[in-house]
């Protein structure tokens, strides 16, 4: 299956499931920076990787599965959370490529330009977020 | 004040922003990628490169590869979960939110404290 975008799923979002993850991602990220000030960095560090949106997002995919299948004349829940199970597999081989862009950063910011290796880490975590995800669709 | 008010704009601007790309994409196997995107290390690591300097920042970075590895194990076991035991989506993915912390104080605590 090739890689596609439909933008359908996005206006089938209601603004207040988007209200709701703008207000987890800014929450969790103000939170990093209370945690950093009254624990330090070492601490702080751990909650960049904190799975902020997933859950919200998880429970939307199902919920947006689910309607879809009642709209095509289906009463079927399964069929929502196994698209949330296998979109929850996705989501972990992005967390592996987290961790390359979190090495990138641990290794190269300090003596190099921020900009640089921010954008450096980015590129990174994308390229190797599809090529995990390509690896996988051939085992 | 201002400097949380910023964090919470800013990272509610970028996470928001994957979560889009996470909505659009198909098949949901490569969306689910976006839901992983350092959305809050990128809001967060520049504010504080700004205002701490690169070294704080890399600090804050080598925890992070601990905190993707708990994520990793996390988001597996949701899958595992959802797709064995078939409970509600907010039930699984909150109730297993235990194991993210598990393991990533307990890495923390093996290989940083």
């Amino acid at each position: 299956m090739s890689i596609e975008i439909d933008l359908t799923s996005a206006k089938i979002t209601k603004p207040h499931e988007y209200a709701v993850r703008f207000l987890f991602g800014g929450l969790v990220t103000a939170t990093t920076g209370l945690i950093a000030r009254k624990y330090g960095p070492s601490i702080a560090g751990l909650f960049l990787a904190f799975p902020a949106i997933f859950p919200a997002t998880a429970t939307l995919i199902a919920k947006h599965e689910k309607e879809r299948k009642r709209k095509a004349g289906y009463n079927d829940t399964r069929r929502g959370r196994a698209v949330a199970s296998v979109d929850a597999a996705g989501t972990s081989l992005g967390a592996l490529a987290l961790g390359i862009f979190a090495l990138i950063i641990w290794r190269l910011l300090p003596g190099h330009s921020a900009l640089g290796i921010l954008t450096l880490a980015a590129i990174s975590w994308m390229a190797f977020s599809i090529l995990l995800w390509q690896l996988r669709r051939r085992l | 004040m201002l400097d949380l008010l910023l964090r919470f704009l800013i990272g509610g601007a970028v996470v928001s922003f994957f979560a889009v790309l996470g909505d659009i994409f198909r098949p949901k196997s490569f969306a689910g990628l976006f839901g992983a995107a350092p959305s809050i290390a990128l809001a967060t690591l520049s504010l504080t490169i700004h205002s701490h300097g690169r070294d704080y920042a890399a600090i804050e970075a080598r925890s992070m590869v601990l905190g993707a590895i708990a994520f990793f194990v996390y988001a597996n076991a949701v899958s595992y979960v959802l797709m064995r035991y078939r409970p509600r989506t907010p039930l699984a993915t909150i109730g297993l939110m235990p194991i993210w912390f598990g393991v990533a104080l307990g890495l923390w605590t093996i290989f940083l404290r």
